[in-house]
């Protein structure tokens, strides 16, 4: 299988690869996908007043899984947390030019920035996250 | 030393030099069909088949008779299971086989299931991926006409005791078929003392030419029959019709008799080169799991996990080698290594795996490299993997509640 060379770009110098402390101030995360799946992503966001001022990946996957998170990552930087709600799995596909294999990387990559969202949400709303 | 590196053995192998030299001459110049009875081109072309077939047959201690040549192990897979099960269906119907075995032989067995032509049973492996020899004995019942396990398995390199289950094929008066792809011309195989009655295997395995193969039938002690798959001119004592691709043919003679003679050196050098690698991998890289038999296995293969990273990814990082994954992301069927899941290998570790697959012509210099890049980004990788962060952590993976998709 041939990759773009936009993926085999975000493989080879990963954006943003890293990790936030979950507890910090204005830090949302989301982690999605199943090691047993061959893919699990974390994707973490930095908040300052509604706006995304940094964000950082890990993942666990093939290099589209990775490609597509890392260049969320880039996308995600900058934008208000209403403009990240409208980032869409066929935008990085259209970016990453992936096969049709491997349009499940994009979708766990929007779901990543969904659950990473809401887990900013959740805290900024005061609710305690306390897992039962 | 040149890139990229062939590392991927089990897939193929490249043909060595003295092959392609025997076969020239057979193209262009000697160009005659086997099967012309009259006149010099033909006389030409079958001395050379012949001559072929007893280099073949010395390799595996047949006799050249008993030899039938094919277009590769995939035919001669069939034309065992199909053309066994066809001429022997007035005893029974049933087949014994093992849930490892290559889809040459699965899917062969699945389809006459699915046609109602058999009934099968599939004998599960160790952990290490070997079938006991019992649990064929006891999976014979009277309608049982064929036992096809394999010698070497092609992920895994795990050898199978063979000659056991050869023996209790005798014992039971049962047909034995053995898929020996992977062995043949790297292991001693012969098929006197393992009791074989009926053997695919095949030349570009052995530095040989794509596009042939054969399929070992025993003629005495029992005489084995078959019912063609391809009917036609009634070529190989009528078990498979068709011109013989004379060129090939001498290739693979030449490969078997190539084998023959440097088996010995061959596999010194393949197992130093092999420990090397395994020992250097483990050694620098924590939580790597060998998968196969510690010792029982194919000279020049290595098949290990690397934990929290994945297999793709991993063969992405090392582009300028080629090797093999058992990660579904590579398989055509986007499920991970069905072998490795029968030896109990964890879902997630079977989607971590690589196999390495060395041959006769890699060089140390090569697994110097190799071992360098393995380790550079099995670390680079597990920076970057959320799941290495996590066990790092403390966290137990296995207790974490994941959103399977």
């Amino acid at each position: 299988m041939a990759y773009s060379d936009k993926v085999v770009d975000h493989f080879n110098n990963p954006r943003n690869m890293g990790s936030f402390k979950k507890d910090e101030e204005g830090v949302g995360t989301g982690m999605v996908g199943a090691p047993e799946c061959g893919d699990v992503m974390k994707l973490q966001i930095k908040v300052q007043n509604d706006t995304i001022i940094d964000a950082k990946f890990k993942t666990f996957g093939c290099g589209s899984a990775i490609a597509s998170s890392s260049l969320a990552t880039e996308w995600l930087k900058g934008k208000t947390i209403e403009e990240a709600q409208k980032i869409k799995n066929t935008d990085i596909v259209q970016e990453l030019n992936l096969p049709p294999v491997k349009i499940h990387c994009s979708v766990l990559a929007e779901d990543a920035i969904k659950a990473a969202l809401a887990d900013y949400q959740k805290k900024s709303d005061g609710v305690l996250t306390d897992a039962k | 030393m040149k890139l990229p590196i062939f590392l991927d053995n089990h897939s193929t192998t490249p043909m060595d030099p003295r092959v392609l030299e025997t076969m020239l001459p057979y193209f262009v110049e000697k160009f005659g069909n086997a099967a012309s009875r009259n006149h010099a081109f033909g006389w030409a072309a079958e001395e050379a088949v012949e001559n072929a077939r007893k280099q073949i047959a010395k390799l595996i201690k047949a006799d050249p008779k008993e030899i039938v040549f094919t277009s590769g192990a995939t035919e001669s897979d069939n034309l065992a299971i199909k053309g066994v099960l066809e001429m022997y269906r007035e005893k029974g119907d049933h087949i014994i086989t093992s849930s490892t075995e290559h889809r040459a032989v699965l899917d062969t067995v699945k389809s006459l299931e699915g046609r109602g032509k058999a009934t099968a049973t599939y004998l599960s492996v160790d952990k290490f991926g070997m079938v006991n020899p019992e649990d064929v004995r006891n999976a014979i019942t009277e309608k049982t006409v064929l036992i096809s396990i394999m010698l070497a398995n092609n992920e895994i390199g795990t050898i199978n005791p063979v000659k056991e289950i050869g023996k209790i094929a005798k014992e039971k008066g049962v047909l034995f078929h053995c898929d020996a792809t992977q062995g043949v011309g790297k292991i001693p195989v012969d098929v006197q003392d393992m009791g074989i009655d009926l053997m695919s295997f095949t030349s570009h395995k052995m530095y040989g030419p794509k596009g042939v193969g054969a399929l070992y039938v025993r003629k005495k002690n029992p005489r084995v029959r078959i019912v063609a798959q391809m009917d036609g001119g009634g070529h190989e004592r009528g078990m498979r019709s068709g011109t013989l691709p004379v060129p090939l043919i001498v290739g693979f003679g030449k490969a078997c008799e190539l084998c023959e003679q440097e088996m010995s050196k061959d596999t010194a050098r393949l197992i130093a080169m092999r420990d090397r690698l395994e020992a250097s991998i483990m050694k620098a890289l924590e939580e790597s799991y060998l998968n196969g038999h510690p010792t029982n296995r194919l000279p020049g293969n290595l098949n290990i996990s690397f934990a929290y990273v994945e297999g793709e990814s991993l063969l992405m990082g090392m582009k300028d080698i080629a090797l093999s994954s058992g990660s579904a992301c590579t398989s055509a069927t986007l499920e991970p290594s069905y072998v490795l899941r029968a030896l109990g290998v964890g879902t997630e570790l079977a989607h971590s795996s690589i196999r390495f697959g060395l041959g006769r012509f890699n060089t140390n210099d090569e697994i110097d490299y190799t071992i360098k890049k393995v380790i550079e980004i099995v670390t680079k990788l597990r920076e970057m993997s959320p799941l290495y962060e996590m066990a790092k952590e403390g966290v137990d993976l296995k207790s974490v509640q994941w959103a399977a998709h």
